[in-house]
């Protein structure tokens, strides 16, 4: 069928089937005519195809269907009553369908199938009144009319609707002579030999697909799976065995297994556009309703997965996309004023990426404001403020998927009721499934979501820890990381009972597995093996004892008891026939970090308390600048640890600046700053990046030393020029940093719009949020 | 849970015999229903699950199925089995979900008569009267009857 696109194809099989229903039908009809149940199912069917032919422009199709369907609406209605010379009009108009539907199979068009005496036979039926007239004008054989001529006399003028019934009594052959006028339907039956010329040895649509009920499906999956696991046992103990028949069986098993997942895979798979195909309704109404003008475009749509979790897809994604409409798609006058086109574009785009379907929703509207959203969830007592200073502008956009908020401004219809992003989230998440949003203010919104491709077999990474095995899924794996102990001892530091490790610059805090799960690591070396792992689009780092190996694993649900723990997504069962607990990496994520910032903010409580004694409990990042002198830096005041080569340094005036990630980054250094003599002349220089508002500068150090807690620090009021003061940090005298006047001679503008003071960035930044 | 409120109720409703598979914990000898048990295993290997209630000992792949295994010991407030001594496991199927529990050792299956049976002693304590239905009298041997689904229960 290679002619034909999909949409006709379906319709042929569909058609094909709900025609053997309709014969049954009317057959049985004939016994019990007033069955309405019965006359209903035909109307639906035909009034289905006369749909469908209109749509994909079979003319004559539709015509026959259409009277049929009038014919059927009264007969259904009680206008009319069902006679031998009507279930004839219908058998024959089952026919006729059935002619076209074999010509549109065979060529892709009606071909040559006439349907005229058809039509004006159901017409005949439907209006009483015999046609003979219009039946000689179109010159049928004669033969055809039989029925009609011979019940006219009786019925000429007079509408007795009993009347022909005696006559047609004899009738039953009428159908069989009927047939010849639509030149094809001789043998109705065979809808492929009518065509033109067709090749001999191809299956007709209708036999070249079967309906196979989804549960049938299901229970092949959960074998396959099974076979997926036991190959797994029998590779892994052939893989100690020397007999070569059998490790060659083993791989051939090994590779038919894989395939035989493959497909039966593919049978549960479907394209997305199952469910992308209702959006541009539901984007139009939406778009009438809110005044607004938005174009769907749909990019992706043959992207396939599996039929459960294209269900389980379906309600978040039509609640993202009535979100973008209704929130994120401004008023065209609005657009206009911002100079944007109109129209707005709301996009929906699909495609396959490492073993995961990802499916976007992206709008060119007016995105999301961080601060409004920061001041709403502050409003909402969702965060607190001084939690939000400390977030950033990506952080701060997660805080729509709590439960509790809505962003809209005022409870419309569509949304706004403050369900919504957490019930999206929470449905994506029992999928498997992640959700992320990006956001440029003024630019639009994309929301992401990364579905596995099927719930059943999950690839999967396995990790050692305290003696046993655990799965962690690969979707939320980013990379791995393993350090000597030496290394170790180096890059992971230790800040106030929480480890962090520097990786590529940025701060990774570390949750080690062993002491999540109560239980005592068994490496002893001092190796530090990392699983970096994402979740709502923060990243931490698992630290687990060993990595064992990847492989696809069968997830296996487990008791209330187990799940009511909140850590184990499911369980597996490994190749070796150990039971291994899969990970709720969301889960673990949330548990971990959530009590480390709840630690954190009691310190910061603490510190607050205590604001009046001077030794204030802060976090400090020591640096070296040169000539032996130390610097404490408050760390809630560092935004990211970079490295810069010296020659990218450039010169504005008399400052120096470096291009950053597309901006011009001032900078500072240190030394120079608080007139020590460091060597100026070393390729690449540290750099602390500090960022408020949008703005940011760089301050070079010679080296960084450490993260240390102040607690315990001595300080004095010894200072200088761009110091705070000095306390004494591990044994050794160290200054601290005025931040705010290191900032300011590397940005004299950096504080233009807020005043602000290095130390109480927080409470300023959250007045300033309030304004908004 | 909602199944078995009390226990005299029960009682009431069973027929005059059954059948009990019985088997030894801690030197008493418990019984449950045969149609509650799916089979008995010996020497499975265990996968214990952190934070898990104390009672799970953890989880046994029955041929490809994952089943959560119930120490018994622990649940009926018994001391740990002695080091070295394995436990059996007798499968129960309850709504249609497997589930293990961890004994010392397997006895027959015996016909009782409700007759001999009578409400648990109350020398009992607490938490194991709840999980006892009650007690019939055999020659020289007090027979536990266990409620499985409270058993199984968390």
């Amino acid at each position: 069928m290679e002619g034909l696109d999909d949409i006709v194809e379906e319709f042929l099989v569909e058609s094909h089937e709900n025609l053997d229903q309709l014969d049954q039908d009317l057959v049985a009809l004939e016994q019990d005519p007033r069955s309405r149940d019965r006359l209903s199912s035909i109307f639906r069917t035909i009034h289905t195809i006369k749909g469908t032919s209109g749509f994909l422009a079979f003319n004559r199709l539709e015509e026959v269907a259409h009277v049929g369907e009038n014919l059927l609406s009264r007969l259904r209605d009680g206008a009319l009553e069902l006679n031998p010379r009507r279930t004839d009009a219908l058998l024959q108009m089952v026919d006729t369908i059935r002619a076209l539907l074999a010509a549109i199979e065979a060529s892709g068009g009606e071909g040559t199938v006439e349907v005229a005496g058809t039509v004006l036979l159901i017409s005949a039926a439907l209006e009483e009144t015999p046609a003979e007239e219009p039946v000689e004008e179109v010159r049928v054989e004669p033969v055809v009319e039989s029925p009609v001529p011979e019940a006219s006399p009786a019925v000429a003028s007079v509408v007795p609707a009993p009347a022909p019934v005696p006559a047609l009594e004899k009738l039953p052959p009428a159908p069989a002579p009927v047939a010849p006028v639509a030149a094809a339907p001789e043998h109705p039956a065979e809808p492929g030999e009518p065509g033109v010329g067709g090749q001999p040895g191809r299956r007709a649509v209708a036999d070249s697909t079967i309906r196979v009920d989804v549960d049938l499906l299901d229970a092949l999956m959960l074998l396959v799976g099974e076979l997926v696991l036991t190959r797994n046992q029998i590779v892994q103990y052939v893989g100690r065995q020397t007999d070569q028949d059998l490790v060659r069986a083993s791989q051939r098993l090994n590779l038919i297994a894989s395939e035989l997942q493959e497909g039966v895979m593919k049978t549960r798979m479907q394209p997305i556009d199952h469910i992308w195909s209702k959006l541009p309704r539901v984007v139009r109404d939406l778009g009438l309703q809110c005044g607004k003008n938005v174009r769907l475009e749909m990019v992706g749509r043959e992207t396939e997965l599996d039929k459960t979790l294209l269900e389980a897809v379906k309600d978040p994604l039509t609640h993202l996309v009535r979100n973008s409409v209704d929130h994120g798609v401004e008023p065209s006058a609005d657009r206009v004023a911002a100079g944007k086109p109109a129209e707005g574009v709301l996009t929906l785009r699909a495609r396959h990426e490492s073993g995961q379907v990802v499916v976007e929703v992206a709008d060119d509207g007016g995105g999301i404001d961080p601060v409004k959203v920061g001041a709403k969830a502050v409003e909402r007592g969702l965060v607190t403020a001084d939690a939000l200073a400390r977030m950033t502008p990506a952080d701060v956009l997660q805080l729509i998927f709590l439960p509790g908020f809505s962003t809209a401004a005022a409870v419309t219809n569509v949304s706004g009721r403050g369900v919504g992003m957490d019930v999206v989230k929470t449905n994506i998440e029992s999928i498997g499934g992640t959700i992320e949003v990006e956001s440029v203010p003024g630019q639009g919104t994309c929301t992401r979501l990364r579905i596995p491709l099927t719930l059943a077999i999950v690839p999967a990474l396995t990790i050692e820890c305290a003696g046993d095995r655990y799965a962690i899924p690969q979707i939320s794996l980013q990379e791995l990381v393993a350090l000597d102990a030496e290394k170790a001892a180096a890059a992971v530091e230790d800040v106030g009972g929480a480890s962090v490790y520097r990786l590529r610059g940025e701060l990774l805090p570390l949750v080690h597995l062993a002491d999540v799960l109560g239980l005592a690591s068994d490496r002893h070396d001092g190796h530090v093996v990392i699983a970096v792992l994402s979740s709502e689009g923060r990243r931490f780092g698992l630290v687990v004892d060993r990595v064992i190996n990847t492989e696809e694993i069968v997830v296996k649900a487990v008791g209330g008891q187990l799940k009511s723990i909140g850590l184990y997504s499911g369980a597996t069962v490994l190749g070796d026939g150990a039971v291994a607990l899969i990970l709720d990496v969301q889960a673990l994520a949330r548990r971990a970090l959530r009590a480390e910032s709840a630690e954190r903010q009691e310190h910061r409580l603490a510190a607050a308390a205590a604001t009046s004694s001077t030794a204030e409990r802060q976090r400090m990042l020591l640096a070296a600048i040169g000539g032996g002198r130390r610097v404490a830096i408050p760390l809630d005041t560092v935004t990211r640890l970079e490295q810069v080569r010296s020659e990218t340094v450039e010169r504005v005036g008399s400052r120096e600046v470096v291009q950053y990630r597309g901006a011009i980054l001032p900078i500072v250094r240190l030394d120079r700053h608080l007139g020590a003599f460091g060597d100026s002349d070393r390729e690449v220089l540290e750099v602390i990046v500090y960022a408020d508002h949008g703005r940011s500068v760089a301050i070079v150090v010679e080296e960084i030393l450490d993260i240390v807690d102040g607690e315990a620090a001595v300080q004095s009021d010894i200072d200088d020029l761009g110091l705070l003061g000095s306390a004494v940090i591990g044994d050794r005298v160290t200054e601290l940093l005025d931040v705010r006047a290191a900032i300011l001679a590397a940005d004299p503008m950096f504080y233009a719009t807020p005043p602000a003071l290095g130390g109480a960035g927080h409470e300023v930044a959250a007045t300033h949020l309030m304004e908004v | 849970m909602s199944t078995d409120t009390a226990a005299r109720p029960t009682t009431r409703a069973m027929p005059a015999t059954s059948q009990l598979a019985t088997f030894w914990l801690d030197g008493d000898l418990f019984g449950v229903e045969v149609e509650h048990v799916q089979e008995v295993l010996r020497s499975q290997s265990i996968t214990r699950v952190p934070l898990a209630p104390p009672a799970v000992a953890g989880l046994i792949n029955l041929r490809g199925q994952v089943v959560t295994a119930i120490e018994l010991r622990e649940r009926l407030g018994r001391p740990a089995r002695p080091a070295g001594e394995e436990p059996v496991v007798i499968v129960v199927r309850l709504h249609g979900e497997a589930v293990s529990l961890l004994v010392d050792s397997i006895a027959d299956v015996v016909d009782v008569d409700l007759r001999d049976f009578e409400a648990p002693p109350d020398t009992m304590d607490g938490t194991s009267r709840e999980l006892i239905r009650g007690a019939y009298k055999l020659d020289g041997q007090l027979l536990l009857a266990l409620d499985v689904n409270r058993a199984v229960g968390s």
